[in-house]
Order: C-alpha cells, then structure tokens, then sequence
C-alpha cells in the first residue's frame, strides 16, 4: 500500500510568539520550529500501516528550506521517500490543500495520513479540504484505525463526550489524534544514514488564495487577578465574587 | 431568499446550545448587512426548528433524504453545498464542535469558498466581513478577510453568547431534498459510544480542573465532587494525563482540548504556556495553587494561595451551601478526621 503522511512545520509549543512589523504574521527569528506534535501520529501509522500491509510511505511537507529537518527526521524513522514543496509561508490553506491534493494525484496513495490539527493556524480542515479536492472520503481526529485486507477502513473518531464509529474505504484522508499509537523514536544510526538520503522537492502548483489575514495581534489579557489567601473569610470572598462580581455561579 | 444560512443540530433536549449562538451570531450580522437568515436543520427528530423563532429566524428548512438517517459528513458536505447553491446564499455559519468542523472544510472547498475556522468575532469593516480568530494556540489573534463571494465561518462554542430575539417570530418551515448517490456516503457513521454519562469538557460550562499538585488519582474525587456540585465537567493537566490518573478525554491545553467555559477552576496546575493555551479563554479562572508565583495567576481572575487539600474540602463545605446542596459525605468525614 502506499501511504503519504502529511507533516507540517510548526512553532515550538513553548514558543512565545512576537508580531512581525508588518502586522500581518509572527516574527519568526529565533523560534524554534518543529514537527507538528500530531504528525509524529500520523507519521507512526503510516510506518505501522507499511508494516502490516507492506509497499511505501512518502512524507510530505509544504514549507521553507528549513523543514526539510523533519524530513530528515521522518527518513530516519523510516520512510521510503521525502519531499518538500517549497513554500515560504505564502500560501494560504487552499493553497497548502491543493498542493497537497496536487503532490496526491501523482503519487496515488491509497491513504493520506494528517494530524488532527496543525499547531500553527489550529484549522483542523486539511483532511477534509484534501478529501474534497481529490474526491476521497475523510475522517477527521481519529484514535483508532483498522484497515481491513478488503479496503475498508473503520475509525473512532473523538467527538464530545464520546468516539463516532466510522466506516469508509480506502483510498481515503485520515486525520489522527493523540492516543491512536505511541510514535517510536529515531536511532542515532538511522540518523546519519537519513543525512545522505535524498530529499525531492518541488514547486507548488499555483492558485489563488480564498483567505488574507488581515492583521495579527496579541490577545489582551484584561484579568482582574484578585490573588486571595486561603482562609474562611477569603473563600467566602471568593464565593461572592464569583455569585456577586463574575456572575458564574 | 436568505443569504445566511445558519447550519442548527439538536439533542434530546432541542436545539444545541451551539446552535442557539450560531442563530444569534446569524441574526446580529444579518442586522447588519440588511440579509435574512435560514436556519438549516442538519440532524435528526424531533422538529425543533419553531425554537428557531425564538432566536428571531423567520425561516428554516430541514434537509431530508433516506440516505442521510446515518449520518455521514461527506454527504451532508454535499446535501449543503446543493442548498447553498439553490438558495443562492452567501455566507454559512457553523458550529466548530467536532462535527462541524469536519464538514465546514469540507464544504467550503466544494464550493472553492472561503473557510475560517474557529471564529470568535465579527467586525464590518467598509462593507467588508473581518472574522477574528485565534492562531498559535490562542497566542495570537488573527483577523481574517475571506476573499471569495460564499464564504463559510465556523464558531467557536461559548463564545458567541445565545440570546433570543427581543420579539419571538413564528418560524415558516421547508423542506429540501438533495440529489444524492450511495457513493456519496463514503464514510458514515455506524455508532456513537458515549463515555459513561460524564460531561464532557468541550459541552460543559463549568470545568473544575486538577493538575499534578493533586499528588495521585486517589485524590480526584474531590475534584470530581466539586465538577458535580456545579453541574460542571473535570479537566486535567497533561501530566496528570501523562502519568495515568486522568483519560485523555480530559486533557485541556495545546495537545488537548481547547475550552471556554464561563467558569473554569485549576486546582494544582502550575499553568505552563501549553495548558494555558487551552483554556485562557475561558470568561473566568479561578486558581487554586499554594505557589503564589505560579504562572496561573498571571491569568487567573480570582487566585488562591494555599494548599488545595485544606482549600478544596473547606470550598466545597462553602459553595454547597451557597448552592443549597448537600455537602459531599467524603468531604464531611475528611473535615471530620481533621478536627
Ligand atoms: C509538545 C507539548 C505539548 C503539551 N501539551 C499540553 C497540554 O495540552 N496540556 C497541558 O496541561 N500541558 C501540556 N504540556 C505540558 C506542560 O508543559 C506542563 O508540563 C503541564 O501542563 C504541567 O502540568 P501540571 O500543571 O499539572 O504540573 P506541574 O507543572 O508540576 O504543576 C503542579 C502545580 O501544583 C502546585 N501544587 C503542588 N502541590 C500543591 C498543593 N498541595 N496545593 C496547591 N497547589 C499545589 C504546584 O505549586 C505547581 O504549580 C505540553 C508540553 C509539551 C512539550
Ligand atoms: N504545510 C503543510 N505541509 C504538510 N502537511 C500539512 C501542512 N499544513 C497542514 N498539514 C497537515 O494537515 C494537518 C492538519 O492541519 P490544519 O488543518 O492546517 O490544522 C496537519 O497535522 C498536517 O498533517
């Protein structure tokens, strides 16, 4: 079977991000950037789905010369093949799609592996905006995968207060959540054999954008932060500010 | 004719609460742009849409085809995108629960249309729509423009307040039947598994929430006392989750859920830049931690300084009264021991 796992290059989770001067993005010196937390999902059940069902794994990234570092990462674990469509942050997500949908249809996979959410924008809409493009089933935050030998794939999917069950076929799009496997980590020989790999890279196809971010700004905490103590009197105050000044209970 | 099509789901008890936000959000912007709004009915009995008027939505149309009694997004994706086309609508709200959105992407793309996620704002700004929303885990706000002539928005839940129309209206209701095909269904859902009764975090609008300073899971019943007492739902911290005392389900923060509830109380979370993600945008945070450094104080709108295993059984002895409930046994006989 062959599997292409989706892996976006994003800010580290305790990146505190500053606005750029042109209003418009993050100042992205000195962020460390890594591979989506999800994607280490994704990328693990592509890797287990080509041990079980043999054939290949392509691992994909739309972004800047930079990211082919978790590319390198995703050959070191494993992976036949890797390939950057070079992007310097300009596309928008329908652009990202599209390439994705583009780099889809020359490689024919019979599935595509994401993560539930990208830890950059938090869009959860790849899989389905992927599925769409190619005409392909998808099923978004899964934390449970069987694939049958027939083609026909059943998922959990997590929703509020509970898991959908989902039946669908291959090919489809797969976006996973944490808790569908415990990804493995790279060994330090398969990381200096992973540096002479080579890594494609291509052009994106051309579209345009359906969204602008208009500007980009840091949230205003306005909390009133009343810092109490702990005794009777104080949790009492707590119990009528909350009834009598915040209004929750 | 409607150029806002505002997409409603119901429960046992009726319309969702995430759909009376949506129909809300619908009507102020329909105000604006001087449009009118259909509220869609996209799952099951019983009819529900009269409580539509309530919001001040004149219309409603409910989708009917025997292939969508299980439901199954790609479909629905594809019913939706045939009425947004004969309605000749405009703009489509959605809830960002978990179904919408998975289908609000999928929808817009069939239509090549605009799509911004997880919106918690409007602005008109020279005729044109700006949605706000968060990015980077909530670090930053992003104002987008969606550039195409449908465009689609889903919402963040509790964040758009529900309120019902200062005059009630009596709701027409349609019925609207999609050309569909089996193949259509490509994924559909077989069952729901419900995780026993339990309130869920992303639903509940109140989250009392435990962190490592809890010391084990054996301590969890008196945040779970406390989540029940207030008709709320337990949260937990990555560690705790980390280290087994708490199902992931629970987890708030950045690899977590993302929630805003009205009320949400951290006991014994140290608040690291990933939980905070995950729930600074809750309307009120109360700390409990007996670190007055811990960075949850920075967000937290009430704090309190001490240890949470004299604080918590003494606050609920405290609130149970202040609610007129009866106080826990287990934090009677601990007082009890204590004394
Ligand atoms: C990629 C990545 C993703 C992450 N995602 C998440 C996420 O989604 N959600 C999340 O929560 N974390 C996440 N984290 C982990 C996060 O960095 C913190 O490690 C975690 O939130 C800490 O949990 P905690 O506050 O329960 O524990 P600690 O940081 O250990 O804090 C415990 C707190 O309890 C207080 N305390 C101890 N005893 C008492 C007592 N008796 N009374 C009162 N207070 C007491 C202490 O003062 C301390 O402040 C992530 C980390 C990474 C690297
Ligand atoms: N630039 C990208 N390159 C490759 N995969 C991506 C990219 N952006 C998003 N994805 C994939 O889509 C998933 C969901 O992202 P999103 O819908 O953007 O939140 C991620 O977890 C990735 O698997």
């Amino acid at each position: 079977m062959r599997v292409m796992a989706c892996l976006s290059y994003v800010p580290d989770t305790a990146a505190r991000p500053r606005i750029a001067p042109d209003g418009r993005q993050i100042d992205r010196t000195g962020i460390k950037f890594i591979m989506n937390p999800y994607d280490e999902y994704a990328l693990e059940e592509a890797l287990r789905v080509r041990e079980r069902f043999g054939g290949e794994v392509l691992a994909v990234c739309v972004g800047p010369e930079a990211a082919t570092e978790i590319l390198r990462t995703a050959l070191a674990l494993g992976v036949d093949r890797a390939l950057l469509v070079r992007d310097d942050w300009t596309l928008d997500s329908f652009g990202v799609a599209t390439a994705l949908a583009h780099v889809a249809r020359q490689y024919q996979p019979e599935l595509i592996l994401m993560g539930r959410q990208s830890i950059d924008f938090d869009s959860f809409q790849m899989a389905s905006a992927v599925g769409e493009l190619l005409g392909y089933p998808s099923v978004s935050v899964v934390s449970r995968l069987t694939i049958a030998e027939d083609g026909s794939v059943e998922v959990d999917r997590d929703i509020e207060g509970g898991k959908e069950v989902v039946q669908t076929r291959l090919p489809c799009v797969i976006s996973v959540q944490k808790g569908i496997n415990e990804p493995r980590y790279p060994k330090l020989p398969d990381i200096i054999k992973a540096k002479a790999k080579p890594i494609e890279s291509i052009e994106p196809p051309l579209v345009e954008p359906l969204s602008d971010i208009v500007s980009m700004e840091l949230p205003q905490r306005h909390r009133a932060g009343k810092i109490l103590g702990s005794s009777d009197a104080e949790l009492d105050e707590l119990i009528r500010l909350l009834h009598e000044e915040a209004k929750v209970i | 004719m409607a150029a806002i099509l505002a997409l409603v789901e119901t429960d046992a008890a009726g319309l969702k609460r995430s759909s009376c936000e949506v129909l809300t959000a619908a009507r102020t912007l329909a105000a604006q742009q001087s449009v009118g709004v259909t509220a869609v009915l996209i799952a099951g009995p019983p009819d529900p849409l009269q409580q539509v008027g309530v919001y001040g939505v004149e219309e409603g149309i409910v989708i009917e085809h025997e292939l969508l009694q299980d439901y199954s997004m790609p479909a629905m994706a594809v019913a939706l995108a045939q009425l947004v086309e004969a309605e000749g609508a405009c703009t489509v709200l959605i809830a960002a629960n978990a179904r919408g959105k998975e289908l609000a992407p999928r929808l817009a793309t069939k239509l090549r249309a605009g799509y911004a996620p997880d919106c918690m704002e409007f602005r008109l700004q020279d005729g044109q729509l700006l949605a706000l929303r968060p990015v980077y885990a909530g670090k930053v706000m992003a104002t987008v423009r969606l550039r195409t002539p449908i465009q689609v928005y889903s919402l963040r839940p509790n964040v758009f307040t529900a309120r019902p129309a200062e005059y009630p209206v009596v709701t027409t209701i349609r019925r609207f039947q999609p050309q569909l095909r089996p193949e259509d269904c490509s994924a559909v859902v077989r069952d729901v598994l419900r995780t026993s009764g339990k309130l869920d975090v992303l639903e509940a609008d109140i989250i009392v929430s435990g962190g490592r300073g809890m010391r084990g899971p054996e301590h969890f019943w008196m945040i779970e006392e406390l989540a029940q007492m207030l008709g709320g739902a337990v949260g937990a911290s990555r560690a705790v989750v980390d280290a087994g005392w708490r199902p992931h389900s629970e987890q708030v923060g950045q690899t977590g859920k993302t929630v805003s509830p009205s009320l949400y109380i951290a006991c014994g979370i140290s608040g690291a830049i990933q939980h905070l993600a995950g729930m600074s945008s809750s309307k009120v945070i109360v700390a409990i931690n007996k670190d007055p450094e811990a960075p949850i104080f920075k967000v937290a709108d009430y704090g309190i300084v001490g240890d949470l295993f004299d604080v918590l059984p003494r606050l609920a002895v405290k609130l149970a009264h202040f609610l007129g409930k009866p106080v826990p046994e287990r934090f009677l006989n601990l007082l009890q021991q204590r004394n």
